[in-house]
Order: C-alpha cells, then sequence, then structure tokens
C-alpha cells in the first residue's frame, strides 16, 4: 500500500507486528504496550522501529525512548477524537521528536491540513483513492493564525 | 472596529473555498453523511426541522453597517426576508438551501464575515460586554483581546476536534455583563495591587443540562500570557476531558470530577512550559488596541438643550430614553437599545427591511457600527444626546422601540420546536402569550428589573437557568411542558435559579408567570428589584400561589 510522506506519494516499508507475533525483520512497529513490555528485545531485531499509540496513550512516557524510534504511528480510533493532534504537537513541540509522525485509522482527509501543522508528516490512506485527495487537502489554505509546528 | 488585513481576508476566502468543495463532495455522494456532519457544523451549518439552519459569527457581537446590510440581502435572496439573533451575538438564518451556503458564506466574506466554528464541538465565537468601550464603569476594553482571542481560536490546529464545545467571554468592567462565570473560560480585566491591568481567569463555568459556576484558576494573568495560559488549558481539556458521554464531556465536568486545585496543577504544569516561548508581545496588543481607538466624538455633545426638554414633554420618549438607553463614558452621548422583542415578533427576529433600516441609522447617529447583546437585541453605542428624538421616532416607526430592554418582556428565547430539531417544546408561542398577557407596558415598568429565559429544551440555549425566571420547555410522553426556576443570575452574584415545583402544562405556564409577579408586587420592600425578593424569601411565597391555583 502507498501512503503519503512530506507531501509525496511514496510506498509503505513498515509493517505492523501484532502483540502476539514475533517481531520480522526489517521496519516493523508495535503497540505502546508491546514497546514497554518487549523493549530490549525490539531494539536487538534487524530493522527500524516503530511504535503505535492509540489516542488513550500518554506521549510523555514515550519521551525518553524517541531516539530509538524513527517512527510513531497515530492511530485514530474516530475522527472526532482529537487527542492524537495534542499527541503529535507534543512529540514534535515538546520532546522534539525527528522521525516520522504517521496519520492511520479513521482520521479523514479534511483533517490532514491541521495534521500536517501540529507536526505530522506522512499519511496512510483507508484507501489509495484517498491518496490524490490527501495531497490536495494538505493545501486547504496558504495562511493561518497561531503558530504550529508547521 | 477591526479591519480584515489580507491575511484574515485569504483565510476566510480560503474557508470558503474549502466548504464549497466538501459540500459539491457531499452532494455527489463522495463524502459520507457523518464526516459531512463535522464539517458542515464547523461552518454553522446545521439539519433542523425544516431546513438547514447557518448560523454566523458576529465577532464579540460588533457589526458595521456595511455587514448588517449584507444580512439583510441574505435575508430577502436567500431566505424568508428575516434573522434571527442568538444568545452568543451570532446570527441565524433558518430557512437557507444546502446547495447555496456556499455562496451565502462568499457573500459574508466580501464584507468581512464568517461562520467558522459557530457550532460542532470545537472553540466557539468569543462574546463580550455589549457595552465595551463605551461603559462608565470599564477597567479596560476587553475588544482587543476578544480579537487576539477570535485570531488565536479560528482555524487552530490542534484544538478543532475536542471532547465538546468550548466558549469564551471576555468581560473588562465591573458589572459583568458577558456572563463570564458560565463560560467553559471567562475572562475578566482587572486591576492588581499594582495597578496593572490583567486577566482574572475563570475556567469551568457553564449552562446547559449540568449549569454549573465557574472558578476561578488564575486570580491575575498578565496579558502577555493570555494566549499561552489558554493554550496550556486547551491542551489539558483535549487530552484529559471525557470522550465517552457527550453529556459529561464539557470541561466544567472535568474540572469538577477531577477537582479544581487538581485541574489546576495541569494546567499550571503545561503553562510553565509553554509561557516563555509564547508571549503576546506589548507591540501586537497595542496595535489590536489602535484597532478599537474612540471614534470622533463631539466635544460639544452636551452642549445641547433639546434633549432634556423633550423627555419633559414628551412621556413616551423619556419612557424610551429610561429603559432602552444607557449611560456613556463621553458627556453628552448615550447608548441606544434597539429593541428585538416587539409584542408581536419572535424575540431576536429582524426583517430585512428592519436590518437595512438600523444600518442607515447607525450610519447616520452612531459611526456605522452596531452591536448585538447576548440578551438579543441591538445597541447602536454611540448616539449624541441630540441625536436620541430622531433616533426614537424612526426605530418607533420601524417597531424596534419598544421601552422593555431589562423588563419581563425582554425574554430570551430559543427557536424552539417550531425550528429547532432539538426542542421538547414550542417557546415563541409562550413568550407571544406571556406578551399579551403583560400588554399594560406601566405595569411592566412598575415590575422593573426582569430577566425571563426561555428554552424548548435541556440545551439550554435560551439559559434559563440563569433567568431570575426561567422556563424550561420539557417533554412528558409527548406533549409540552413547562419546569419555572427562579433566582438564577449570570452577572457578578452568579446563580443558579431554584426549581419552583413539579413542571405546569403548556396553557398553565403564562397563567403561571403572572402569579408569580402578582406575589412579587404584593410582597416586595420598597425598590426591592424581583431578584432581591427571590434571594431575600425563597421559593416558598411563589410556589403557594403557583400551585394554589393548579
Amino acid at each position: 500500500m502507498q501512503l503519503i510522506k512530506d507531501q509525496q506519494i511514496i510506498d509503505n516499508t513498515w509493517q505492523y507486528i501484532a502483540d502476539n507475533e514475533q517481531p520480522k525483520t526489517g521496519d516493523i512497529s508495535v503497540s505502546f504496550a508491546r514497546w514497554q513490555r518487549d523493549k530490549q528485545e525490539l531494539l536487538a531485531h534487524d530493522g527500524r522501529l516503530g511504535v503505535r499509540i492509540s489516542s488513550l496513550d500518554n506521549v510523555d512516557e514515550l519521551a525518553d525512548d524517541l531516539d530509538k524510534l524513527q517512527l510513531i504511528e497515530l492511530d485514530f480510533p474516530d475522527f472526532a477524537d482529537g487527542r492524537s493532534f495534542s499527541q503529535a504537537w507534543l512529540l514534535r513541540g515538546r520532546y522534539h521528536y525527528q522521525g516520522e509522525i504517521r496519520a492511520i485509522g479513521h482520521y479523514i482527509p479534511d483533517q490532514v491540513f491541521y495534521l500536517a501543522r501540529v507536526g505530522v508528516n506522512a499519511f496512510s490512506p483507508k484507501t489509495s483513492r484517498e491518496l490524490s485527495s490527501i495531497i490536495n487537502k494538505l493545501q486547504d489554505f496558504t495562511v493561518n493564525y497561531q503558530s504550529s509546528i508547521n | 472596529m477591526y479591519q480584515y488585513t489580507d491575511t484574515d481576508q485569504t483565510l476566510v476566502d480560503e474557508r470558503v473555498a474549502q466548504f464549497r468543495r466538501q459540500t459539491e463532495q457531499f452532494l455527489k455522494g463522495e463524502l459520507s453523511e457523518d464526516h459531512y456532519r463535522a464539517l458542515r457544523l464547523r461552518n454553522g451549518v446545521y439539519i433542523q426541522t425544516h431546513a438547514p439552519l447557518l448560523r454566523i459569527a458576529g465577532p464579540y457581537g460588533l457589526l458595521n453597517s456595511k455587514q448588517v446590510r449584507k444580512l439583510a440581502h441574505i435575508a430577502r435572496n436567500y431566505d424568508k426576508n428575516y434573522c434571527h439573533f442568538t444568545t452568543r451575538q451570532n446570527i441565524q438564518f433558518n430557512w437557507p438551501k444546502l446547495e447555496l451556503i456556499p455562496d451565502i458564506l462568499a457573500e459574508l466574506a466580501s464584507v468581512q464575515m464568517h461562520s467558522i466554528q459557530t457550532s460542532g464541538n470545537c472553540m466557539r465565537n468569543t462574546t463580550s460586554d455589549h457595552l465595551a468601550g463605551v461603559c462608565v464603569d470599564e477597567v479596560e476594553d476587553p475588544r482587543p483581546y476578544c480579537e487576539i482571542i477570535r485570531q488565536w481560536t479560528t482555524l487552530h490546529p490542534e484544538f478543532d476536534y475536542l471532547p465538546r464545545k468550548f466558549k469564551i467571554a471576555v468581560s473588562g468592567a465591573l458589572h459583568d455583563r458577558a456572563a463570564t462565570q458560565f463560560h467553559d473560560i471567562g475572562l475578566h480585566l482587572v486591576k492588581n495591587a499594582e495597578g496593572e491591568v490583567g486577566f482574572k481567569v475563570i475556567v469551568g463555568g457553564g449552562l446547559g443540562r449540568t449549569p454549573i459556576i465557574g472558578q476561578v484558576i488564575k486570580p491575575f494573568l498578565e496579558k502577555k500570557h493570555l494566549l499561552s495560559y489558554l493554550e496550556a488549558v486547551l491542551r489539558i481539556y483535549n487530552l484529559y476531558g471525557r470522550r465517552d458521554n457527550k453529556y459529561k464531556a464539557r470541561i466544567k465536568i472535568l474540572v469538577k470530577e477531577s477537582s479544581l486545585a487538581k485541574f489546576s496543577a495541569l494546567v499550571e504544569k503545561e503553562w510553565l512550559q509553554l509561557k516563555d516561548n509564547n508571549e503576546l508581545s506589548a507591540d501586537r496588543i497595542v496595535a489590536m488596541c489602535a484597532q478599537f481607538s474612540a471614534p470622533a466624538y463631539d466635544d460639544h455633545a452636551s452642549e445641547d438643550q433639546s434633549f432634556v426638554q423633550l423627555q419633559v414633554e414628551n412621556k413616551a420618549f423619556s419612557t424610551w430614553v429610561k429603559h432602552n438607553t444607557a449611560e456613556h463614558k463621553i458627556a453628552g452621548y448615550r447608548a441606544a437599545f434597539v429593541s428585538l422583542k416587539a409584542p408581536d415578533s419572535p424575540p431576536g427576529d429582524m426583517t430585512d427591511k428592519q436590518l437595512d433600516a438600523v444600518a442607515d441609522l447607525a450610519d447616520a447617529y452612531s459611526f456605522g457600527e452596531i452591536r448585538a447583546t447576548h440578551r438579543q437585541n441591538l445597541i447602536l453605542a454611540d448616539i449624541k444626546q441630540a441625536d436620541l428624538y430622531p433616533l426614537w421616532q424612526k426605530l418607533t416607526e420601524l417597531k424596534l422601540a419598544t421601552p422593555n430592554i431589562g423588563t419581563a418582556t425582554d425574554m430570551i428565547c430559543c427557536p424552539g420546536l417550531d425550528f429547532c430539531s432539538l426542542a421538547n417544546a414550542g417557546s415563541i408561542g409562550i413568550a407571544k402569550e406571556i406578551n399579551e398577557a403583560l400588554d399594560d407596558m406601566d405595569y411592566i415598568h412598575d415590575i422593573g428589573d426582569l430577566k425571563i429565559n426561555m428554552s424548548g429544551c435541556m440545551n439550554g440555549c435560551a439559559h434559563q437557568s440563569v433567568g431570575h425566571i426561567g422556563i424550561l420547555g420539557v417533554d412528558k410522553k409527548g406533549t409540552e411542558w413547562y419546569q419555572l426556576t427562579l433566582g438564577g443570575s449570570s452577572e457578578n452574584n452568579a446563580a443558579i435559579g431554584e426549581r419552583l415545583g413539579p413542571a405546569v402544562a403548556k396553557d398553565q405556564v403564562t397563567k403561571a408567570i403572572i402569579t408569580i409577579l402578582d406575589v412579587y408586587i404584593k410582597q416586595r420592600l420598597e425598590e426591592e428589584s424581583f431578584l432581591d425578593m427571590v434571594n431575600r424569601v425563597g421559593i416558598t411565597p411563589f410556589k403557594e400561589q403557583v400551585y394554589a391555583t393548579h
């Protein structure tokens, strides 16, 4: 599946490993609970690491690990759940996370402009048809009132 | 009055274009009902009983004559020749066609208006004192801060999908006319011991189903920290506010359930990490204050002799002056209310002809500015005393001079069951009935200061819980009943009304109100207002009479 990263359509190289699966070689992401439980084992695996966080997770608890992670996935349970926006802001604005922050799950393309502003730089579409829509909607506004991440 | 910069104009134009695309997508079936709903709400579009409802922002209630003429134009061309002013100083149209709303928004953008964030679970229109900048009891004009907050809240990328709606009010006067204690955040400009002006911050107030009086979270906040403090409160609310139950999702519930001390500690911790990087510069404040500088007042306004003379000669005029005008900080000027509570029209409604005419009056007499009040009237804030008589004559012709501001027939009323899909009961009909029963202006004036607020459902759009008399429509097995409360207030002495007793049937509401007023007339002390009497004697004497007759 393709996705959007830094305004470009690219191929996804990452794989999510469920909590009951063994880590695989290559770029993998795991749940926040798994990360907290199996940190050492995961760090020993061959490939890059990411963590998938839900809107209920407290990103402050991830702060000390950010230099070990190349991807953070913000998993929207519902597009109306706006906690992920603050999580993204905290990761970038407070903890200066430099890796990829990817929106996944039930966000909608009409939210990507705001998501980009709070520091999300990658978007996983629900269908490939959404790819162009997301690219377009990243350009909804050319001006803004607040300083944020972007 | 604030004038849009290129940035403001571009932002509003781009918002119109965005909503046009979203609406086209929806009408073509490419956007789901659920997703479009969230987007249209953030553009003020509700789907109501009969048609979509469009709510337009009146930023802190301030409008100019050009904007009011545009509202008249929209009423004529896209609606049924009228609009409705709300308790949030906003303007509603009840009959627009969904596919034409993007065109309406483009019309509004051409006069620096919009409907952004007038509904939905986001930061709403900031409200303020309708006498801001002209009243005699002001610490500082709140409007520059309202505009700074308006900009900060508009399209805020982090806080557009909050647990629930979020309302901010700012007051700069000693007398709180902006109900700051009943907002998610209330800001009150105050002076500290050193004589510096800053904000007292109140959090967690609100009306609706669970009315709660806000609590002071910060007794004194320096102006430069205004936005960083708001950001801290909003971030804590966004992260920790309840999302499992929409009736428990307002910040008032978070503050109540976690306690002010705990909530405040979370905010403080967040704020300390933000405050030094997000200061509001003195230059920005000065520049914004300049946008609200005083108009060119006539230094000789108070020399006019006709004003006093005409009041002596004309009782109707002097009655109007007494009830429908307010003191002004400049000698020789007064602020004049435009009463939208004529006996035979729904509270807060205005026709296209009235809108055009009031715009002309504003140009002729009040520097082209018009304000909406949170009690659903308008104000022409800067009237020279010599102009009050011709203004009164013209307002009388327009049926906008009913001398009832602050009295029993100056009711706040929601659209009720007639228009609103949430309502359980009608409200406009009851307002009309009460008006018909209270047809004697002398009696109304004898009763004096009285705030009757009436909502057609628990959502409480008409703030019934803070009415001196509150009327709440409820549904009982398919019939309309009304719950009465007494003793509410949204001003400095904030209070939530106490329930009088069981709900009364629709045909008994007016009778109950008349009974309550009779008890007041018979048992009041000299010069005692209705609210003071309720506070002195409690609800029992009223209750005995109201339920004795049933």
